[in-house]
């Protein structure tokens, strides 16, 4: 892993607050190569089931195979077992994966896996590159995180609602957007939860 | 005929049918009797001993009972280092699971993978097949209790009672007359040992004979407990079974006397 390759990881922003039956993610929608924008609208969120939701940035190539693997693993899984891998069953499957490919040819991938489950209700997981892995109530990835790790820390309660999720993201987000060197004028905002999957639209995002 | 097929287990009969596969059952039939009863709040496996020479040391802690899993235990019949050889890989596929997954691997998930393993050996590699059945008792949280019974061919199937080994259509039979799914642990325990009196080779029925299992759950720690039961509480169950058995019997007794004297009065009517 070269410096070059982890110097991708830190230009990206990914967020996740856990609430005690809800999630909310945000991630920042720029794809960059070097001093270029490249494209600015794109997902980094892959739907690993319809309660489990994977957030990835990193070296362009590794996002898109691994994200894949892991969310047509899951899929797989599924199918042959007739139920889902609960939350932390497919995040500790992830960082398997992660930690077999370190010594060999790592995926230089950031992550957040979360999701809800009928057991244990929502949760919410941390993952890197190295093959880190650990349960969080809250948690970013990249540089975004000196910004907004600290707004979490003040503002966060357990048993928090939705709204108050939401709005201590978008909190975070206008944090890193006025105060982060790199330019990430749009994010995208998905909440997952017993229904399911779905975005937050906000035109409030765009600057 | 049969004989010009049967040099290999890759190989069908013109009819249709795998003979090292029958065979590999026909070694079980004489085996130690293994039966398992599901009941609503745990499963209960029983096992016939055979190794009952005085001269054996004790063996540490079970004969016929093997913990795969914190959540699933199993019985075997049929030939034991064959049985050795599959408790190993069970219980490397159920921590292979637990170290990929971080949770448990679920009982059926387990018993498909052996399945595999021994469908294997009756398709591929000129290798003989696994001459055991095994009988699987577990649970988690997808299917709660769970009892499976898997054979040499590699199928497997779950069931509410069943047995394997010496006797065991008999027992089977026992076991569809006798058997309610509402039972408790202690029914189920009852009923165990009431089949196995009657499909043991000896007439009386001896802790030293028999092994039993019981595998629970307690909810609030959410923990499984797989137990093998002391001698004295299969004492205690065979002492229970025997009072029932006489108790029963003087019923009967009463009820032909009963009947006897009902005649007599209709005769002397006459």
């Amino acid at each position: 892993v070269t410096r070059r390759t982890l110097e991708k990881l830190v230009m990206e922003c990914l967020l996740g607050i856990a609430g005690r039956d809800f999630v909310v993610f945000a991630s920042d929608c720029t794809a960059a190569h070097s001093i270029i924008v490249v494209k600015d609208n794109k997902n980094k969120m892959v739907r690993l089931d319809d309660r489990l939701v994977l957030l990835i940035s990193g070296e362009p190539g590794d996002t898109t195979s691994f994200g894949e693997f892991i969310q047509k693993n899951v899929q797989l899984y599924k199918i042959r077992n007739g139920y889902s891998l609960s939350p932390h069953a497919a995040a500790s499957f992830t960082r398997q994966n992660l930690a077999k490919a370190l010594r060999e040819g790592p995926y230089t991938v950031d992550m957040l896996i979360g999701g809800y489950d009928e057991h244990d209700g929502a949760s919410l997981y941390y993952l890197d590159y190295l093959g880190t892995m650990a349960k969080v109530p809250y948690t970013a990835h990249g540089y975004a995180s000196y910004m907004t790790l600290s707004i979490m820390d003040k503002n966060y309660k357990e048993g928090l609602s939705e709204t108050e999720a939401v709005d201590m993201i978008r909190m975070c987000i206008a944090e890193v957007q006025k105060r982060l060197i790199i330019n990430l004028p749009k994010f995208n905002i998905h909440v997952v939860d017993r229904e399911g999957v779905r975005t937050i639209d906000d035109e409030k995002m765009e600057t | 005929m049969a004989k010009l097929y049967d040099g290999r287990t890759t190989i069908f009969s013109p009819e249709g049918r795998l003979y090292q596969v029958e065979y590999a059952m026909q070694a079980i039939e004489n085996a130690g009797t293994c039966l398992g009863v599901l009941a609503q709040d745990g499963i209960v496996l029983a096992a016939e001993k055979r190794n009952t020479n005085k001269l054996l040391d004790e063996v540490a802690h079970s004969e016929k009972i093997y913990r795969l899993n914190e959540t699933t235990a199993c019985s075997v019949a049929g030939i034991t280092s064959d049985a050795n050889v599959l408790t190993n890989y069970l219980r490397e596929a159920a921590q292979r699971y637990v170290l990929t997954y971080q949770e448990p691997m679920p009982v059926e998930q387990l018993v498909c993978s052996l399945c595999d393993l021994k469908q294997l050996y009756t398709q591929r590699g000129g290798k003989r097949p696994f001459g055991v059945s095994l009988l699987y008792m577990g649970w988690d949280k997808h299917y709660g209790f769970q009892l499976y019974q898997s054979d040499p061919s590699g199928n497997y199937g779950g069931w509410k009672a069943t047995c394997i080994g010496n006797n065991h259509s008999a027992a089977v039979s026992m076991l569809k007359q006798d058997y309610k799914e509402e039972c408790d642990l202690n029914e189920a325990l009852a009923l165990a040992v009431k089949v196995m009196s009657k499909t043991l080779d000896a007439t009386k029925m001896a802790p030293d004979r028999v092994e039993i299992s019981t595998l629970t759950r307690e909810k609030e720690k959410d923990k499984v407990k797989i137990r093998v039961l002391s001698e004295a509480e299969v004492k205690h169950l065979i002492g229970e079974y025997e009072k029932q058995q006489e108790k029963e019997k003087k019923e009967k007794e009463k009820e032909r006397e009963r009947k006897e004297r009902e005649k007599k009065a209709a005769q002397a009517k006459k």
